[in-house]
């Protein structure tokens, strides 16, 4: 199995498709009567269907699935062709795939545009899969029974082969592609059953493993153009500066240096290599004006959200009345909470390269929205979008930040002006003080309890800038962005009077979609504070939780799992604490209990154990699922205890990893993750595994210490500080 | 002129001696499998070996390595245990900082062909990784470790 290189546009494809004995080609084309199958004549009898999944089987028995969805590390580049393979009944060792071009084509079908995220590819794409395999299993099953002379029913298709049940006889779907491919096809094919899958439900090897694993990989930094030069940029140290002087005479009498370059983000130096590109760059001595809030600091930002919070909020779920529930309530508890701006540090900072000539546009991109950096590209060029061919590699991590087009449009707008191929690189420092980051969140909560310990009311008031407003703002909902406000606005916990509330916050620091997005705070908020009504209720963290959650049997079964399995209410080894959180997202459901000790010296945390059950609905690949739970347990432990982005001077502060440093190995705890299988449909795996890791370490230290830290990130000096008092 | 031996092949290389090694590997020899991800020696994305030990080539000036023998992800044979383990506990997820998570772990079992759970950590604790796949580079290297012993 492997990735084959090329790339394939429709006419290219058809083109392929189409040739005397080219083998059968199957798209799938979402219509508004639902979905369509076509055969290669078919499409190029109409132009107008789009298709956004194609699968061809050649006549040396290989098959290739185009994959429309950006491979980032979540394994999508397996779990789509392992859906069709399943359904084709296909040979896995025959199986390929290559990545789509930005085209109309490859929208997604659900959201109308050519991207990836919100953990959605193997949900949006699942069906078309399927019903694309089952298709050409048909087709090669009839085509087979006539070649073989042996009656329909008596043949099936087995690993890449239509064989005669009762002779034996086969062959193989290389040889029956000429015929089958004048078959018509069929619309409503037969999906396979539960208990029929041969890949599906199964821990498939990634197909992108093999070549990750000898550096042959190609990402978007490795990228050669032909006649390629480099490109840096110099942009504003501070929100809003523009250049007030620049010396572009002395950066172009380094040796090596090309062009110059001002334009609309900053100016760009041009040179054969990076070195001369970095050096040019040093002596532009750029004198920089007009910054929009020179003052801008971390503690600023802190106390421009949190003044904020006094303020009413849009309402964005009210039930019963919260409001009156409390006054009358007898016992309440209150809590405010704060999550800091935090960084995407994707290991492959952000680049592109780009080449424009008057006839045609090419841009090779590590990106997750090949719809939006083609859209990007025409605005920029003022050529068709026909004229622009979008070349996604591999991405050397997104977690959202490579939804964002600005470093594509650097590279084409450089491009274009110096009339030559570049590729723009840059630095690690760069990429954490050009970053469109997690929003940081203040928030108030109020709740009342009445002497059984139920939960009568809760207030919710989050005060948080927003990312729609910028990205989606026709998707903003009477003035709320959703993102803000999830886990708040569908929270599972039995609560008759619920109020969430929601104040925008416009700051100069620009914010993105992160990993988990709004769940990465609230889901930390969320589950802290119901810790704290557990407590205040004098009930056990986990028996409080099950008592809230009669009506959501899913959820109750990844808190037992996952207590159960981490041996919950054992007395734990000496000096260490337990914490048990869950939150639902993206269609998912994890619960996890962290196993902590707190040194009361040094106030370090040191996670010794998370114990994950994850309820994702349907598995396709159990080990990416596996994958992924420890992927974001990490990434949300990294946040909970190290991370967060500061500000100076009017920008941003933080440089590179010695002053924003990731979890390390020295720090990760061991890791154990249960899979709660259920008939439920998919839910999401990229970002699901996020959310619970912040707290359920919490809710430990809580245990240990009985110190309720509020703040992320859970730094020693930030635990000290909270033992004190 | 600089002279380098990068995988057991003689290199002349138009470069300043003060250029990082790492993008003479990249940019000039287009040895593109040693990544850049901070460049200045806390990530470990561009580890390769020299004479044998890792090294940071971020931090590596190229005249300072002129005649040493200098092995990238490239060099490293596909056969190679921690290749194999690599695959076989299916450890990368994007793959970026996976070229210097295997030269890194290579060269500690070179050094130590059995090393104890808190050496490996010690060895992996410079390089990050993003994906935080360090619980199956924690297996894969104890993987190799075992295969490596096998006659």
């Amino acid at each position: 199995m492997k990735r084959t290189k090329k790339e394939y546009t429709r006419r290219e494809f058809l083109k392929t498709s189409l040739a005397a004995g080219a083998g059968l080609t199957i798209a799938a084309v979402m219509t508004p009567a639902g979905l369509r199958l076509l055969s290669a004549a078919e499409l190029e009898q109409d132009l107008s269907f789009k298709p956004n999944v194609y699968l061809r089987i050649a006549p040396d028995d290989s098959i290739t699935v185009v994959v429309s969805k950006s491979e980032m590390g979540q394994g999508v580049t397996t779990s789509l062709p392992m859906i069709i393979a399943d359904e084709l009944e296909a040979d896995w060792k025959q199986v390929r795939f290559v990545s789509a071009p930005a085209a109309d084509a490859y929208k997604d079908p659900v959201w109308g545009m050519q991207s990836t995220g919100g953990s959605t590819s193997v949900r949006h794409m699942h069906e078309t899969l399927r019903k694309a395999g089952a298709a050409g299993r048909e087709m090669l099953i009839a085509a087979g029974s006539e070649a073989l002379k042996a009656p329909l029913r008596e043949c099936a298709a087995v690993n890449g082969v239509v064989r005669h049940m009762r002779t034996g006889k086969g062959l193989s779907y290389g040889k029956l592609v000429f015929e089958a491919s004048r078959l018509p096809v069929p619309q409503n094919p037969t999906l396979k059953k539960e208990g029929q899958f041969k890949y599906i439900g199964k821990a498939m090897p990634r197909l992108d493993v093999p070549e990750k694993s000898t550096g042959k990989a190609m990402f978007g930094i490795d990228t050669f153009a032909p006649g390629m030069l480099y490109a840096v940029m110099a942009r504003p140290p501070q929100y809003g500066a523009e250049p007030a002087a620049v010396n572009k005479e002395a950066a172009k009498q380094v040796k090596g240096v090309q062009a110059v370059i001002e334009g609309p983000r900053g100016i760009a130096v041009v040179a054969d290599t990076l070195d001369a590109a970095w050096k040019g760059r040093a002596v532009l001595n750029i004198t920089w004006q007009n910054a929009k809030a020179p003052a801008l600091d971390t503690s600023t930002l802190e106390k421009d959200i949190a003044a904020r919070i006094g303020e009413p909020g849009l309402v964005a779920k009210s039930l019963g009345d919260a409001k009156a529930a409390l006054a009358a309530a007898t016992k309440k508890v209150e809590a405010e909470y704060r999550t800091p701006y935090l960084a995407h540090a994707t290991m492959e900072p952000m680049n592109c390269a780009a080449s424009v000539t008057a006839e045609r546009c090419d841009i090779w991109a590590p990106t997750q929205n090949q719809g939006g950096v083609k859209g990007m590209a025409v605005k920029a060029t003022g050529l068709k979008p026909e004229q622009v061919f979008v070349h996604t590699t591999y991405l050397g991590g997104g977690f959202g930040r490579r939804f964002e087009t600005d470093f594509a449009e650097e590279a084409v707008n450089i491009a274009k002006t110096a009339g030559m191929p570049v590729k723009v690189v840059w630095t690690r420092e760069e990429d954490f003080q050009n970053d469109f980051y997690r929003p940081a969140n203040y928030t108030k909560i109020e709740a009342a309890l009445d002497d059984k310990g139920k939960v009568t009311a809760w207030s919710h008031k989050i005060a948080c800038p927003s990312i729609f407003a910028r990205v989606f703002p026709g998707m903003m909902k009477n003035g709320i962005d959703n993102a803000a406000v999830e886990g708040v606005t569908d929270l599972e916990y039995d609560v008759p009077n619920l109020l969430a509330e929601y104040v925008r916050v416009d700051l100069p620091v620009p914010v993105g979609f992160w990993r988990s997005v709004g769940a990465s705070h609230n889901g930390f908020i969320i589950e802290s504070f119901v810790d704290e009504l557990a407590a205040a209720a004098g009930k056990d963290p986990l028996e409080f939780r099950l008592g809230l959650l009669q009506k959501h049997p899913r959820a109750k079964r990844v808190l037992e799992t996952a207590a159960q399995k981490a041996g919950w209410g054992r007395k734990p080894a000496k000096g260490q604490a337990v914490g048990i959180a869950y939150h639902l997202s993206f269609g998912t459901y994890v619960a996890q209990v962290a196993e902590v000790s707190v040194d009361r010296a040094t106030g370090t945390i040191k996670v010794h154990k998370i114990t994950c059950a994850v309820d994702c609905g349907s598995v396709i690949n159990p080990d990416t699922v596996a994958a992924q739970m420890e992927s974001g347990i990490i990434m949300g432990l990294s946040a909970a205890l190290k991370e967060k982005v500061e500000f100076a001077g009017g920008g941003v502060k933080t440089t590179n990893f010695g002053d924003y440093d990731l979890l390390r190995m020295s720090e990760t705890p061991e890791i154990d993750v249960h899979i709660v299988t259920g008939k439920d449909p998919l839910g999401g795996i990229g970002e699901p595994g996020v959310p619970p890791a912040a707290p359920a370490v919490a809710n430990a230290v809580f245990a240990a210490t009985g110190v309720r830290l509020r703040s992320l990130p859970m730094t020693p000096a930030a635990v000290l500080a909270a033992m004190k008092g | 002129m600089i002279s380098l031996d990068i995988n057991g092949k003689a290199y002349q290389v138009d470069a300043g001696p003060d250029v990082p090694l790492l993008w003479v590997i990249r940019e000039h020899l287009k040895l593109t499998g040693t990544k850049f991800g901070c460049g200045i020696g806390a990530c470990g994305s561009c580890t390769v070996h020299i004479d044998g030990k890792a090294a940071r080539s971020c931090q590596t000036r190229v005249g300072s390595v002129a005649g040493k023998r200098i092995t990238t992800i490239e060099g490293l044979a596909e056969s190679h245990p921690v290749v194999r383990a690599w695959i076989k506990e299916q450890v990368p997820q994007c793959g970026y900082c996976q070229s210097g998570q295997i030269m890194q772990a290579a060269a500690l079992l070179a050094e130590e062909p059995n090393p104890s759970d808190d050496r490996i950590v010690r060895a992996m604790d410079g390089n990050l990784c993003r994906c935080g796949t360090y619980p199956r580079i924690k297996l894969a290297v104890r993987s190799a470790a075992k295969e490596g012993k096998r006659p």
